[in-house]
């Protein structure tokens, strides 16, 4: 294997800072609505959200609630009394001059994302789930900088992964997954082009067998999955190549410049600032209501990880089946229904979904929620027992299903009416058989001839002379049956012997 | 008769339902009085005659309309620390020179509808930061009984106002003492209620977790009556308590039947606190309750430092949001850091450009456990020693002592000593600190150079125990004249 990757020979240590945008009504202090984007710039502000002097802010329950069923979600421990805090620093877009965060006693400690799956399955322990307010945004124009207060506020809470990630490929799942758990559960809309989802790297090298931890590299506001892989990458081989000159890691906090595809340095931790943390007056501690705990509990369903396993272990559907069937809540809750409504086939269902429907809803440019409003489960679950009894053929069947998404019809109404129903017909099919190996004598001739490959095309023109109302599989056996044995059976033992 | 600014909250209320006179009539007589003395005492910052004429004649039409209220028509002035929306309000700082806030404080909003008169906002420390009122941007307040020397701070303007007869009452705030000893100073009652009682909403923040607004009134009966319409929990202030308001003013009985009292006799006492602890004793015992003697202050030489780091710590972040960007004072700048150093540098007086270095000192990493942290320990100390004495358990319902070590010194004594300056307030912090209701009600007087100076008295109760408080203040007042006595105003000939 060609070694010129100066990374070999070094393990990439990461961890990871994700700041999460969770789906509430109303932002983390104040009653101002929570949906900023695409919103008319400072139009979704009051006095509490813009520190004006004399407002002060009151704790938004519902953002409590989604931390809480989140923090439960990743087998956090959910701590019952905690506590906000001021982190104190002057910028533009921070209107108080501090921002109200958790620091040392966060609403959730010690929990885990796991990754993949089966035996590839691993656990990112997550180290701490904190509660804080969003700041503003900035744009920096040519003669002025503007500010937008319509995301200060906002309810966010920020996820720190011990330094558990070890490739760029892994940070990306870990991202992947944790925003596919982030809209399972409901709490965000995990959009990383609205800023519902950034992410902060913490990466170091160490040689590989090396126990200590390298020196600590801070990639800040990702904000694609690409960025946080290709920045990883970049650094990975930039760090790499420092210390194979003998160099050491500066440790300091760089910003990721996408058009170049590089990292930049921007602040050394030695001049970093010191935040003042202490415990914010305005706020009461952060004592969980009687039952709130139970009540998000009641809203973590069956997690990602978890259905995905169960549609492999019990319904012995493949891996990726089951990892595309749990890509999102709708699909896999979609899969379920239409599985009550035909039991006995989970593998052609699951078949069917990955298959036709998500080709056709990829061309159309459909998401799964509005296609089940169109082809309910149980229509689909119809249209696949239809095949798997034969009453219909498979390429009846995609066709049907494409219709069925476009005008909403159930299957066995269109079939009635088009007459598509397999015929059953010996007499009818053998008459097709016949027809089609006497219309095609050189194939005939090819095949007896060895070059079996034509069977294919024979088939083909019997399902064709039915128009498509054959069963293949019938076909097959009487095309076959017709051809008598085939030649490949009898040389296969004069071909073995000549070689 | 009386001239119409003498009178009580409770005269001028029962004088208007009677029809005796308007709310119109009374608020003119104030306007009049504050046009012909605020000159030469600095008490209000901004008099919104036009703005007290239009609510003065709907209190009118409301009392017309049958509507009865304490409040209904009775004019009073703001600390300019309350926010109020299309009224400037500069906290008596260069900083909100300009500032019109856009919303109501709560309290504001709640003598809204009580239906009171706002004259306009009185002057102040600069972000109640200080405790002789020198420390405004706008000049100091004068002591109505000696202009030469100060009202107290930090709510001086409120005090004065009052003392004056320039409005009816006032609110202030009370962080460290700035509502009781500003009113020790000018011969008013003082009242700071427990931590939470008071909605905090469109209050200029000091120090978050000490800061209280309060009533500054002729008499205690007239505390009862503004606490009655501004008390109670805000939904905006998540640290105000869901606590029953009691009716306080009802609640006056004249008795203290059945009371114990601690009489804090401080270490350090002259013969003038001697005589005005003595003649408490008395008035306390006759209106029937049992006075025993108390050590005034447990901890006495750690109350000042303490508080002067949590407050300052506090504040450092609490100013931290006037960086002249969105509104307040604002000076151009190459760059963040010189447009914030010019702004703030400019914008902020000595006094709150000190505090605020010192509470970024008192938090930074490698200090912070031990000033801010040691602080918060001493003040649960102190919270839990108090709480020890006045409780069921400890036995006292009340701790009363003087208010403050001597009356209002001249002005400018000092200004040139911070830590003497943070010592005026020695009597009154633990009360903050444990967030008890405290009162401080004029008690007798002390021979000053220029006439007689007034001397406060104060009466600290248990936690959310304010009707206690009031009706010991009451019962005090009710045999104890003090309250009434006037300074002589020299006034301009025009004036009535």
């Amino acid at each position: 294997m060609a070694t010129d990757n100066p990374a070999d020979g070094y393990e990439l240590v990461i961890g990871l800072e994700t700041h999460v945008q969770l789906a509430t009504a109303s932002k983390m202090f104040c009653a101002c609505a929570a949906g900023a984007a695409g919103a008319e710039p400072n139009s979704l502000c009051c006095p509490t959200c813009l520190g004006l002097p004399g407002a002060l802010p009151a704790t938004n329950a519902q953002a409590v609630a989604l931390a809480v069923r989140l923090g439960l979600a990743l087998g956090c421990e959910v701590h019952e009394a905690t506590r906000f805090e001021r982190k104190n620093y002057f910028y533009p877009d921070l209107p108080k001059g501090y921002q109200i965060s958790q620091y040392r006693r966060p609403l959730c400690t010690d929990g885990a994302l796991p990754l993949g799956t089966g035996g590839e399955r691993r656990l990112v322990r997550i180290e701490r789930l904190h509660l804080e307010e969003d700041t503003g945004k900035l744009e920096h124009g040519a003669h002025a900088s503007l500010i937008d207060y319509n995301r200060s506020g906002l309810p966010l809470v920020e996820i720190v992964t011990r330094p558990d990630l070890r490739t760029p490929d892994e940070a990306a799942l870990y991202i992947e997954t944790l925003r596919q758990l982030l809209r399972w559960l409901g709490v965000s809309s995990g959009r990383m082009a609205d800023g519902a989802l950034r992410v902060d790297v913490n990466c170091s090298l160490r040689p590989a067998g090396q126990e200590a931890l390298g020196t600590k590299v801070e990639v800040k506001n990702l904000n694609t999955i690409t960025a946080v892989r290709d920045s990883l990458v970049y650094e990975q081989v930039r760090q790499a190549r420092l210390l194979a000159a003998g160099q050491t890691i500066k440790h300091e906090t760089r910003g990721w410049l996408e058009d170049q595809g590089r990292t930049v340095g921007q602040r050394s931790k030695e001049q970093a600032a010191d935040y003042r943390y202490f415990p914010e007056p305005d706020l009461p501690p952060l004592v969980l209501p009687e039952g709130l705990r139970s009540a998000a509990a009641a809203l973590v369903p069956e997690l990602p990880w978890q259905r995905r396993d169960r549609f492999e272990i019990q319904l012995g559907l493949r891996a990726d089946e089951a990892r595309l069937l749990t890509r999102n809540r709708t699909t896999a809750d979609y899969f379920e229904l239409a599985l009550q409504a035909l039991p006995e086939a989970p593998r052609a269902l699951a078949a069917w979904m990955v298959g036709p429907l998500f080709a056709l809803l990829n061309s159309a440019g459909m998401e799964m929620e509005a296609a089940a409003a169109v082809v309910a489960p149980d229509a689909l679950a119809e249209l696949v027992g239809m095949v798997e009894a034969r009453r219909i053929g498979a390429s009846t069947g995609k066709g049907l299903l494409a219709r069925m998404l476009s005008s909403g019809e159930r299957a066995p109404a269109i079939v009635a009416r088009e007459g598509l129903e397999q015929v059953d017909d010996q007499t009818l099919l053998t008459a097709w058989v016949e027809g089609a190996l006497a219309a095609n004598a050189k194939a005939v001739a090819d095949w007896r001839a060895g070059k079996t490959g034509v069977q294919g095309f024979l088939i083909g023109a019997v399902m064709k002379a039915s128009g498509g109302k054959a069963d293949t599989a019938r076909v097959r056996a009487m095309v076959e049956a017709a051809l008598g044995a085939p030649p490949d059976a009898r040389h296969a033992a004069d071909s073995e012997a000549s070689e | 008769m009386l001239p119409l600014w003498q009178l009580t909250v409770a005269e001028a209320a029962a004088a208007m339902d009677r029809g005796d006179m308007s709310a119109v009539d009374l608020c003119e007589a104030y306007l009049a009085r504050i046009g012909a003395l605020n000159d030469g005492l600095g008490a209000f910052l901004t008099v919104s005659a036009d703005l007290a004429r239009i609510q003065a004649a709907q209190a009118d039409a409301r009392r017309a309309a049958g509507e009865r209220g304490p409040l209904l028509g009775i004019p009073y002035a703001l600390k300019d620390l309350f926010v109020t929306a299309g009224l400037r309000t500069t906290a008596g700082s260069r900083m909100l020179a300009d500032y019109v806030p856009p919303y109501d404080a709560t309290v504001y909003r709640r003598l809204q509808v009580a239906g009171a008169v706002l004259l306009g906002k009185l002057n102040m420390d600069e972000f109640a930061m200080g405790s002789s009122n020198e420390f405004s941007a706008y000049g100091a307040v004068r002591n109505p009984w000696d202009r030469e020397r100060v009202a107290g701070g930090s709510s001086g303007g409120s005090a004065a106002a009052v003392a004056a007869g320039l409005c009816a009452f006032s609110l202030g705030t009370d962080t460290g003492g700035s509502i009781r000893l500003p009113a020790s100073f000018c011969g008013v009652t003082g009242f700071k209620p427990s931590y939470g009682r008071v909605s905090r909403y469109g209050m200029v923040a000091f120090a978050s977790s000490l800061d209280q607004a309060g009533t500054l009134t002729r008499t205690a009966r007239d505390a009862a009556l503004v606490m009655g319409a501004i008390a109670g929990q805000d939904p905006l202030d998540a640290t105000s308590a869901d606590k029953v308001v009691e009716g306080y003013a009802a609640g006056l009985s004249g008795r203290l039947d059945g009371l114990r009292v601690g009489l804090a006799i401080p270490e350090a006492g002259d013969a003038e606190q001697a005589q005005l602890l003595t003649d408490a004793r008395r008035i306390l015992e006759a209106a029937g309750a049992t006075v025993e003697d108390v050590r005034a202050t447990a901890d006495e030489a750690l109350i000042v430092p303490t508080y002067v780091v949590l407050v300052t710590a506090e504040a450092s972040a609490n100013l931290a949001r006037y960086d002249g960007i969105r509104y307040g004072h604002h000076v151009p700048g190459d760059d963040l850091a010189a447009m914030l150093g010019a702004g703030r540098g400019q914008g902020f007086g000595a006094e709150v450009r000190r505090r605020i270095l010192m509470g970024t000192y008192v938090l930074a990493s490698g200090y912070q456990d031990a000033y801010y942290g040691q602080a918060c320990r001493v003040r649960e100390l102190v919270r839990r020693r108090l709480e020890a004495t006045l409780s069921p358990e400890g036995g006292l319902d009340l701790i009363v002592g003087p208010t403050t070590a001597g009356p209002a010194f001249p002005l400018g004594a000092k200004l040139t000593d911070p830590v003497a300056m943070y010592r005026n307030d020695i009597y009154t912090i633990p009360a903050n600190l444990a967030g008890l209701p405290a009162i401080s009600v004029p008690a007798g007087f002390s021979a000053g150079p220029a006439g007689p100076l007034p001397l406060g008295l104060q009466i600290v109760g248990r936690r959310w125990a304010e009707a206690t408080v009031l009706r010991a203040a009451d019962a005090f007042q009710a045999r104890d004249d003090s309250w009434r006595r006037r300074p002589v105003m020299a006034t301009s000939a025009a004036s009535a």
